[in-house]
């Protein structure tokens, strides 16, 4: 298990440096005139351009050009510094800021997936085919066919103003409770999959022949479900939800842009849309960590909680 | 691990075996079906048979004949629904196990009653590790502590003779061979000091010389701890040794019945007959084997008559027109066929 954690870790060092490239290129290579970009409608003094030209090393050109600064991003980036937005705020303050909003988000979407999603999903795979079940089943479908930049407004709409139960939007340092509606939003998505992921395994694991043999030893209904099936059926659901908790924290772009929450995703979404190259790839490279990482806690956490599955 | 009839719980403070004359254990006059979306399935039709203390039953029969549906019915593990019990009496030592209510009945089953099955790998859960799936039993159903539980597993699987069973207790059933898995799994069935066992086919997926081992095991097991048991099997030469009386199943119904000597002497249904002439045999090398032609019935259109009459080398029009009744022959003997006698005298 030690050795797959490092094999592991060394493949993540590869995987950071290719995905930072790739963005990195992504962002600069095509850009014509970075200073011009910079400066957007108004003119640039030649004082002003010989000045950016110097600090963000633009008078390298071609290809070795592009290496040449992709290097010196990344050796800032393993530093600690993020460098500084086109708006000149630092990147790492903006993060410090957005990310504690990001978490908090993806936490509560996380939340609603397990506490409704697994919770529905057993209990429709226990009863399968029941009025439950095929409630649920119309549901999830209905969920997961409605794309998100649908559903936020719409709930927006009838959750915080026609019937306000909520805060419409959630304003600059919000609060948990203007978090909630945002958060169940963003979950629901989660849920859905949870729910259709947990009633199947659930159902499975039910007809499985070790479920006889519990039955065979004397085991009551309650213990046969609550012991030996769930640890069976959670398995894929643990290992959807850790992938997802990776998808939650980098940011929910349309989510946080409709509620207006300075989140990650927010950050990201003006980023893009005011062409900011330096803040889209310092955001994207901090969130391939996450998601590495996260990636990394699933697949321990799947050997963890199925012994079949060793490493080595 | 000495079996005191009475000092067990339940069932047999109020009944000690054979106080009445009765059975141990008697499946009178059961029924089964699936009903599924398709159709009913009827998969036993009218099954009756008995085991007393200490013996051994075989009840042989191909797929589909329903050797493993009595047991489960027995175990009260059917999936109900699909499977319905339309009518029958499973007596253990004199109570109806299909009138008790659920709380009652699981009581009996791994205590009084248990099972081990054909697959140890798929019937083990895979993500627990096998002393701890051994210990449940005991915890949950003798309240021993943890540690006694531990201590009783290790013993359980010394008592099947799994090597180093201290070393093996926190290993998962993937980490076992199947011969192993399998005595896991009866170390498991044999926690509670039942007894009735039930062995469904136990040695079905295990490589020949493991099986030997197995049924050598299972055999000295009964023994020693003097058991029941009822050995679930569609192969004839597993049962020799091991039987004293043998049951053979066709398309739901027991078509012979006989102590192990008379059935391999003289068969009294042609489908015994067929069954033991399809044993391969050595000194007639080069032959070909014989088999029984055609399939088993479809349950769901089970045929006129007598269910075997369109693979009966014997079929005439009676066979195809009335289904044969049971009928005795002497002692236990029993055989559905029209001309039992004629089978038995090698009229035939």
């Amino acid at each position: 298990m030690f050795r797959y954690i490092v094999r592991r870790l060394l493949q993540m060092v590869l995987a950071f440096f290719g995905t930072t490239l790739i963005v990195y290129a992504l962002m600069f290579a095509g850009q014509g005139d970075p200073i011009q970009a910079l400066a957007g409608e108004r003119p640039v003094s030649a004082a002003q351009r010989a000045y950016l030209t110097e600090k963000f090393h633009l008078d390298q050109t071609g290809i070795g050009g592009f290496f040449y600064r992709y290097f010196d991003y990344v050796g800032n980036l393993l530093r600690g510094d993020l460098g500084d937005s086109l708006t000149g705020r630092k990147i790492g303050d903006m993060l410090a800021q957005a990310w504690p909003v990001t978490v908090k988000l993806a936490i509560i979407g996380l939340l609603v997936a397990i506490l409704v999603g697994v919770t529905a999903g057993v209990i429709a795979g226990l009863r399968r085919g029941g009025i439950f079940d095929n409630a649920t089943l119309a549901l999830t479908l209905l969920v997961l066919g409605i794309p998100t930049i649908v559903l936020a407004p719409l709930a927006q709409y009838f959750l915080g103003v026609k019937l306000p139960l909520f805060p419409p939007t959630a304003g600059a340092e919000p609060s948990i409770y203007a978090l909630l509606l945002p958060g169940i939003v963003l979950g629901s998505l989660s849920l859905a999959t949870a729910l259709r992921l947990t009633r199947t395994s659930v159902a499975e694991n039910l007809r499985s022949d070790y479920v006889r043999t519990a039955k065979a030893k004397g085991m009551s209904v309650r213990r046969i479900v609550s012991v030996h099936v769930l640890r069976n059926s959670l398995i894929p659901v643990i290992t959807f939800l850790g992938v997802e908790l990776g998808n939650l924290m980098s940011g929910a772009i349309i989510t946080e842009g409709v509620f207006n929450i300075p989140g990650v995703g927010f950050n990201l979404f003006r980023g893009i849309r005011t062409e900011d190259g330096p803040l889209v790839v310092g955001l994207v490279s901090v969130l391939v960590v996450v998601y590495l990482v996260s990636n990394l806690v699933v697949d321990v956490l799947y050997a963890v909680l199925d012994p079949r599955i060793r490493y080595e | 691990m000495s079996v005191n009839v009475n000092e067990r719980s339940g069932l047999a403070d109020r009944r000690p075996a054979g106080d009445d004359g009765g059975h141990l254990l008697e499946v009178r006059d059961l029924f089964v079906e699936f009903r599924t979306r398709d159709g009913v399935a009827k998969v036993i039709n009218g099954v009756s048979y008995h085991l007393d203390a200490g013996e051994t039953l075989a009840v042989l029969g191909e797929s589909g004949s329903g050797k493993s549906v009595t047991a489960q019915a027995i175990m009260g593990i059917l999936d109900m629904p699909p499977a319905v019990i339309p009518s029958g009496q499973i007596l253990y030592r004199g109570t109806d196990l299909l009138k008790l209510p659920e709380e009652e009945r699981r009581k009996v089953r791994g205590k009084q009653i248990s099972m081990i099955f054909q697959d140890a790998l798929s019937a083990l859960n895979p993500v627990f590790p096998v002393g701890w799936q051994i210990g449940e039993m005991l915890r949950l159903r003798e309240g021993l502590s943890r540690a006694q539980a531990k201590r009783r597993a290790i013993e359980l699987m010394e008592l099947v003779k799994i090597p180093a069973a201290r070393q093996r207790i926190g290993d998962y059933p993937h980490q076992f061979s199947g011969g192993m898995r399998q005595r896991v799994m009866i170390a498991m069935s044999l926690a509670l000091d039942p007894a009735v066992l039930i062995a469904d086919e136990p040695t079905t997926a295990l490589d020949v010389t493991v099986q030997a081992q197995i049924m050598d095991l299972l055999g000295e097991l009964r023994r020693d701890l003097n058991m029941a048991m009822i050995l679930i099997t569609h192969d004839l030469g597993v049962v020799a040794d091991v039987a004293d009386r043998i049951a053979v199943m066709y398309a739901g119904r027991i078509v012979e019945h006989a102590d192990v000597h008379s059935l391999y002497e003289a068969p009294a249904h042609p489908y015994t007959k067929g069954l033991l002439e399809s044993i391969p045999r050595l000194d007639l090398k080069g032959q070909r084997l014989t088999t029984i032609k055609g399939l088993p019935p479809n349950l769901m259109r089970i045929p006129s008559g007598c269910p075997f009459h369109l693979r009966c080398p014997y079929a005439r029009q009676e066979c195809v027109d009335v289904v044969p009744a049971v009928r005795s022959l002497g002692g236990d003997r029993t055989s559905a066929c029209h001309f039992a006698q004629e089978v038995i005298d090698g009229r035939l």
